[in-house]
């Protein structure tokens, strides 16, 4: 099962803003991480990760630095502010209400066939 | 997990290197391709963990990354400051692209030579006040008549704005000649001289709305309106300055003929090469926008360390010295000249910075020049304000004291964003925001001024 691309793009912000809250954070880590955290099921293009994080770094809610790799490469490495913490809670609330709101009609459905 | 980079071997690395160079012409994406390179390495490097020849996981790295093509045009969209210097992403074929630049010219040369025959059609339709006076207050005050209409068509046409929008911007413009004209403004009045400045102001919003194609709530057109503005100003200079010598040397062939020439230079070279002159240079900027660095952001560079110096001398002296600054009638204008250059400093600037960019020096000297003029603009306010019922309340002084409020309340504001910005406590888009948000502020003021003025002051 592949996730929509209009899902994918929706969840894009929560997901980077999350992943930057475990801790500082690269590109290619963080899509590693994405791909971790969903199995697989997530698919972005690897490329367009990037003007997401600097959309995020232009409005505020992440910071950007250039440091090294463990192979002396510049790698530039990301880290949330604290205007993305509020919008990371803000989202997360968003979220969780949606799900909710989606797991109070799942229940009263019948079970699909065939899930796979 | 890290990698050796030899352990890919000269070929792969030829191969980036060669894709590096590629992503470099883009200039969408050039200032980003180390973490683009940084990113391709490390998916190289885990793919040949994985068991994968160091050629294909190179080509598989560059496949998952990406079509360039599309990529290039979601880093457009995040990077607009970046797009606005070369054309739009290339996605059109060549030959589509040469027919579509062939049309522009010819559509932006016809509409220059419209605007230009525009000024002589009141004339050639028999309009002609007997009192000399009566006619030139008719040309000056509809001067922004016989060429916005033009230059906002263009844009039109370029941007391919719906029939209803298209009918907004007309009928914006006949009710503001219809309004203007029905006044009963007296030639050469105070009132008069006032609506002639401002008009061009409040039709400003016309031409930003033409410009976005009708999207003028977006923040990044607004953004491209302002930068276009600015080189619209200097193309427009360029052209003039040639226009000068070309009208002098007219002028000396017909004399070297026993003509006189100078009513040709006056009535029709001058008005009328003006006005073409005007959608001519909006046609180059929108063409050239590849070719040439943008010039504004350039001066703004050159001229903010002077006038900041120029400032700073200023305080130095009057506190050295203990002069108060002498209040004439006309000092008030002086003030006001001044906000709006350090506004045009400030906006020019701002539209070329790189918004992610970490705060600098000139940030640090752009502050510091924010709070000179404002502190250097207070005095003079206090000064004015000491002796405001002894000068009375003409329309020039209201005016001049509402100019001065609005440029006021920008420049304190964009310093508080500023500050903020430099203190690492909020981002520089939040300044850049403010600044296209305030764009329509300019414009309602310059609207009172024009319509609610002349009755306001008796027309006087």
């Amino acid at each position: 099962m592949n996730i929509g691309k209009d899902l994918v793009a929706a969840s894009a912000v929560p997901l980077v803003l999350a992943i930057l809250a475990e801790g500082e954070s690269y590109g290619y880590a963080i899509l590693k991480r994405v791909s971790e955290l969903s199995g697989g099921r997530l698919v972005w293009t690897d490329g367009m990760l990037y003007p997401v994080l600097h959309r995020l770094e232009r409005l505020g809610r992440i910071k950007g630095r250039w440091g090294r790799s463990g192979s002396g490469r510049r790698r530039k490495y990301y880290r949330l502010t604290e205007n993305g913490r509020g919008q990371l809670a803000e989202q997360r609330q968003q979220w969780q209400a949606v799900d909710a709101t989606l797991r109070g009609i799942w229940g009263a459905l019948p079970e699909p066939d065939g899930t796979a | 997990m890290e990698e050796a980079e030899s352990a890919l071997g000269r070929d792969v690395e030829e191969r980036i290197a060669t894709w590096r160079t590629y992503l470099r012409r883009r200039r969408t994406m050039a200032a980003d391709s180390d973490e683009l390179e940084d990113h391709l390495r490390s998916q190289v490097a885990a793919l040949v963990e994985a068991g994968l020849s160091s050629d294909e996981a190179f080509l598989v790295a560059v496949r998952r990354l990406g079509e360039l093509d599309a990529l290039t045009q979601e880093f457009a969209r995040e990077h607009s400051e970046r797009l606005w210097k070369q054309l739009v992403a290339p996605t059109v074929p060549e030959v589509e692209r040469s027919r579509r630049r062939r049309q522009e010219s010819l559509t932006a040369l016809g509409l220059a030579v419209a605007a230009a025959v525009a000024v002589k059609v009141p004339a050639l339709l028999g309009f002609e006040p007997a009192v000399q006076e009566e006619m030139e207050a008719f040309y000056v005050l509809n001067a922004s008549f016989f060429v916005l209409p033009f230059l906002a068509g263009y844009f039109a046409w370029k941007r391919g704005m719906s029939r209803a929008r298209c009918a907004w911007a007309a009928a914006a413009f006949v009710a503001a000649a219809a309004t203007v004209n029905a006044l009963p403004l007296r030639p050469a009045s105070m009132t008069m001289v006032l609506a002639v400045i401002h008009l061009p102001i409040a039709l400003l919003v016309v031409i930003g709305f033409a410009y976005s194609g009708g999207n003028w709530k977006d923040h990044d057109q607004r953004m491209n309106f302002i930068r276009f503005s600015g080189e619209l100003v200097i193309y427009f200079v360029l052209i003039a300055l040639g226009g000068g010598p070309l009208t002098a040397i007219t002028m000396f062939l017909f004399m070297a003929v026993g003509l006189e020439a100078e009513w040709l230079a006056q009535e029709w070279i001058l008005p009328c090469g003006a006005a073409g002159a005007i959608i001519v240079a909006a046609w180059l900027v929108e063409a050239k926008q590849s070719v040439v660095e943008n010039m504004a952001p350039v001066l703004t560079r050159v001229f903010t360390p002077l006038l900041t110096a120029v400032l700073l001398a200023f305080l130095g002296t009057m506190i050295w010295t203990g002069n108060p600054i002498s209040i004439d009638r006309e000092v008030l204008i002086g003030f006001d000249l001044m906000l709006a250059l350090v506004l045009g400093l400030l906006l020019y600037s701002v539209s070329a910075r790189d918004p992610r960019a970490a705060p600098n020096a000139f940030d640090a000297l752009q502050l510091t020049l924010l709070v000179c003029a404002l502190v250097v603009n207070a005095i003079a306010l206090t000064a004015i304000a000491a002796r405001i019922s002894e000068f009375g309340f003409s329309a020039n002084k209201v005016a001049a004291l509402g100019e001065n409020l609005v440029l006021l309340v920008n420049l304190s504001w964009s310093a508080w964003l500023y500050t903020r910005f430099l203190r690492g406590e909020g981002p520089f888009d939040a300044l850049a925001r403010w600044q296209t948000a305030y764009l329509p502020v300019y414009s309602a003021w310059a609207a009172i001024v024009v319509v609610a003025f002349p009755p306001l002051f008796g027309f006087v």
